[in-house]
């Protein structure tokens, strides 16, 4: 089996004694979209916040393309190639979404105008064309969220974390980023994805991991993790386990 | 240098440290409720002062007298700063920051200027007889009344801010500074309880204030010198921290002191800015502030 | 679609470009259509403030670092190459060169440990630092202590930057040295770093996720921002002939310096010309009609249209002609 491109090993991390990650193990291949799935409190955040650099795992390893990455920081992550965007939009409020994207596509060309000109691709890729010139403070929720996945692709990542964008939009709204999403990794770039909303996510996903209270539940394919009578448990309590 | 010498110089500058240390609890006050640096927080102590001055030269009004009308005055000060300038600022969507703390100097200038416009420049001193020249003799070491009693109405100052936070008003304060959006949903109007803080804070630099003019010079620049003293104890202390604000006015009287003592009295602002430059490398948000 | 958002850009980056060449070849003239000397010496003024708060707004505005001690480098600049012109002969048009590299050393110096901190911690940080200057300078002999240190004549020379009729080309010399600013301004405007200071500025944990290095990024900044202002410092001490601790490292100067970005626009390139343009001729103009003996209502002229304008105009006078600025809040993080 080829080398997967994300190898997590063994990752706990705790915030002032409360363990927001114990112990958890997955790996996640190249091209691929996996889901990170678990009830609210179950690490999702924390561990998208190791893979991405934010955090330093407290035991255990990264591995990305077989280099550990945990530890290196988010400045670091972001140039090997790791994306991110943020569960509480975080757009540069003051610039406009061209000149958002192209903070993102600056950090592979230094040129204005290639910096530019990639930026626009990216924009064009995102749907967001005709948005391009307006601040990103006047765009509207749906927007933001795709600004925030237009910037993180224009850092020209190999793994791109998705962090909850699918939360709170309308079904049409919702079905536009799942397609977004399927163009992305069509493009050749592996995702990983936290979401709540389980019927937008499931058939987008090749493959999911379960956390709950920090650590992992199980993995699987959707199908599977779905009937996993742990899963069930943790998101239900016990009386609905057949 | 004698030990009584020295032992009178450290209680002089803990006693300025307390003046010290109330002027920045009122700054650290308002910081603590609502993040805002209030940069015209001198200018208020100036102001207090030439409020004691005019109490004391035209209405004969006493030192005792002159500590709750000043407080009162500077309350009322606070409120109409806040309601008329800083509640604006804080419904500006750009730089909302940034019109805060040149709000506040532009007031700091003003009133400078207001203060030179109606007083002129000039030194002037408050001599309240006994109580401005009176001394306290223990041995060797000599100390004035003036700064003794200034010492102890801002330990009492202290000691009623203390008690403000215990009360319901108080723990709606912290509330207001713990989560300002939630505190709405409680009942607790917001606006009111920045006023208040304002006011609040205000009237704290008017007790120092007068307590100040009792024995200090009064001049349309005096607050300058006490407000960057201010800035940096609360820096040390940690913003939005009472015990900080009082321990760090203790520390930088004492060590300005000391300073002036052994090094040079035109160099004791040296020791102080030394010291927060050493706190600032190891404890960046202050001895009592959150890290 | 795409081709419309690259030629805005594109397009706004070259009228700036017009504008400024304009502006430029209008002030060249100005100072001939205004004989009188309190004007053209206003013009000077209002040109050497353009330049410093155009300075102070690389670090301040784009990057929203908000300094209050730019007085600092400002003073450095000015000791610097007098000193240099006074102590050894080397004339001040190199020695602005050397004041400008020790002002943006110190930013360096007096950025290491204050980017750690944030908002007003950051403010007041930077206040310190410029008045711990101002105390060493105060006490220090060898630099003239408080007494300052008075430029003596030497030729009348555009090497020296001495004229035995200052003002005219003083009004030049002053031009030149807004001009550049504003052309650095321009440039770093546009560049990578223009874009990672106001990314910085607007949401520091979205840049690094970016790839953008906060700290050098901001070490960037404060090094061209204390460099524009320590060569205005040099500028300004062959223009006055006379310096001191107050006039060069005052606190009161570090605002004055902020203020005309403030005003005009922050983060705007337009802004610190704008913002100087009106705030100095005010202040000069209440001075010299209602300061002196009676004195003050030149001051609360002064804080009134200050305290007016920030609450008025937020987001600077600029915005009156239509042009967005850096909008986002850079100090107050509200949590």
């Amino acid at each position: 089996m080829a080398e997967p491109l994300l190898d997590i090993r063994g990752v706990s991390k705790s915030f002032g004694g409360v363990a927001a990650n114990v112990d958890i193990s997955f790996t996640v291949t190249a091209g691929e979209i996996l889901g990170l799935i678990g009830p609210n409190g179950a690490g999702k955040s924390s561990l998208f916040n190791s893979i991405a650099g934010e955090v330093k795992p407290d035991q255990g390893s990264i591995r990305l393309d077989g280099t550990v990455i945990s530890g290196l920081g988010p400045v670091a992550c972001a140039a090997r190639g790791i994306g991110r965007t943020f569960q509480v939009v975080r757009s540069f409020d003051s610039m406009t979404l061209l000149e958002n994207v192209m903070v993102g596509s600056f950090l592979r060309h230094r040129n204005t105008g290639t910096a530019m000109a990639k930026a626009l691709d990216v924009i064009g890729f995102c749907g967001l064309a005709a948005r391009a010139d307006v601040p990103a403070h006047d765009l509207t929720p749906p927007e933001k969220r795709r600004l925030e996945v237009a910037r993180a692709l224009a850092t020209e990542p190999r793994l791109l974390l998705l962090d909850e964008i699918l939360t709170g939009l309308t079904p049409t709204e919702a079905q536009a980023g799942v397609d977004l999403i399927r163009a992305v990794r069509a493009r050749g770039v592996t995702i990983i994805m936290v979401e709540h909303v389980m019927e937008v996510l499931l058939p987008l996903i090749d493959r999911a991991v379960v956390l709950n209270l920090g650590r992992k539940l199980c993995e699987g394919t959707p199908q599977s993790v779905v009937r996993n009578p742990d899963v069930i448990r943790a998101y239900l309590g016990d009386r609905f386990v057949a | 240098m004698t030990a009584s010498l020295i032992i009178q110089v450290a209680i002089g500058g803990l006693l300025m440290g307390l003046i010290y240390a109330l002027v920045a609890a009122g700054l650290s006050l308002i910081f603590g409720l609502m993040n805002i640096v209030n940069f015209a927080h001198g200018e208020l102590l100036m102001v207090a002062m030439y409020a004691a001055l005019l109490l004391h030269d035209h209405l004969h009004v006493g030192l005792l007298l002159q500590l709750p009308i000043v407080a009162a005055l500077l309350f009322g000060v606070g409120v109409a700063i806040y309601r008329g300038l800083i509640s604006r600022a804080l419904g500006v969507r750009f730089n909302s920051g940034m019109v805060q703390i040149f709000i506040t100097f532009g007031l700091s200038i003003f009133l400078v200027g207001l203060a030179q416009f109606m007083f002129g420049s000039d030194f002037r001193t408050l001599n309240d007889g006994a109580i401005s020249t009176a001394t306290v003799a223990w041995g060797q070491i000599v100390l004035p009344v003036s700064q003794i009693a200034a010492g102890g109405v801002c330990l009492l100052a202290f000691a009623a801010l203390a008690l403000i936070s215990r009360t319901e008003f108080g723990r709606a304060l912290e509330a207001t500074r713990e989560d300002r959006d939630a505190v709405a949903l409680i009942g607790i109007d917001r606006d009111h309880i920045f006023s208040l803080g304002w006011g609040i804070g205000a009237a704290t630099v008017g007790i120092a204030g007068v307590m100040l003019a009792s024995f200090y010079y009064i001049a349309p620049s005096v607050g300058t010198s006490f407000a960057v003293i201010a800035y940096i104890t609360v820096a040390l202390g940690g913003f939005g921290s009472l015990l900080g604000a009082l321990v760090a006015g203790l520390v930088v009287g004492l060590v300005e002191a000391l300073t002036a003592l052994f090094i040079d009295p035109s160099l004791k602002e040296i020791g102080i800015f030394a010291l927060y430059v050493l706190v600032l490398m190891v404890r960046p948000r202050g001895l009592f502030g959150r890290q | 679609m795409t081709g419309a958002a690259a030629h805005t850009i594109e397009t706004r980056r070259r009228t700036q470009l017009l504008v400024g060449a304009g502006l430029l070849v209008g002030l060249i003239i100005l100072p001939v259509l205004i004989p009188s000397p309190y004007w053209r010496g206003l013009m000077v003024l209002v040109l050497l403030y353009a330049g410093l708060s155009q300075g102070w707004n690389v670090l301040g505005g784009y990057c929203g670092q908000i300094s209050l001690g730019h007085a600092l480098y400002f003073g450095l600049g000015a000791y610097t190459s007098t000193l240099l012109f006074t102590r050894l002969g080397i004339p001040p048009t190199i020695g602005l060169f050397a004041g400008g590299a020790l002002g943006g050393a110190a930013a360096l110096l007096v950025g290491w440990p204050c980017f750690r901190l944030s908002g007003h911690y950051y403010a007041i940080a930077t206040l310190v630092f410029g008045l711990i200057g101002l105390l060493l300078v105060e006490n220090w002999d060898w630099v003239g202590a408080a007494e300052g240190i008075t430029i003596p004549f030497r030729q009348q020379s555009w090497i020296d930057l001495q004229f035995r009729i200052a003002v005219l080309p003083f009004d030049y010399a002053m031009l030149a040295y807004a001009a550049l600013a504003w052309l650095v301004a321009w440039l770093v405007e546009g560049s990578r770093w223009g874009f990672y200071w106001r990314a910085v500025k607007d949401d520091s944990i979205a840049s690094r996720s970016l790839g953008v290095r906060v700290f050098p990024s901001k070490m960037a900044a404060a090094a061209i921002s204390g460099a524009i202002t320590g060569v205005g410092g040099a500028l300004y001490a062959q223009y006055i002939g006379f310096i001191d601790p107050p006039s060069t490292f005052g606190l009161s100067l570090s605002v004055l310096i902020a203020l005309p970005a403030v005003v005009g626009g922050v983060g705007t390139l337009w802004g610190p010309l704008l913002g100087a343009a009106v705030l100095i001729p005010v202040q000069q103009i209440s001075i010299a009609k209602l300061g002196g003996a009676a004195g003050g209502v030149d001051l609360m002229i002064y804080g009134g249209l200050i305290l007016v304008l920030a609450l008025v105009r937020p987001q600077g006078l600029i915005s009156l002609f239509g042009i967005r600025g850096a909008a986002g809040d850079a100090v107050v993080e509200n949590g």
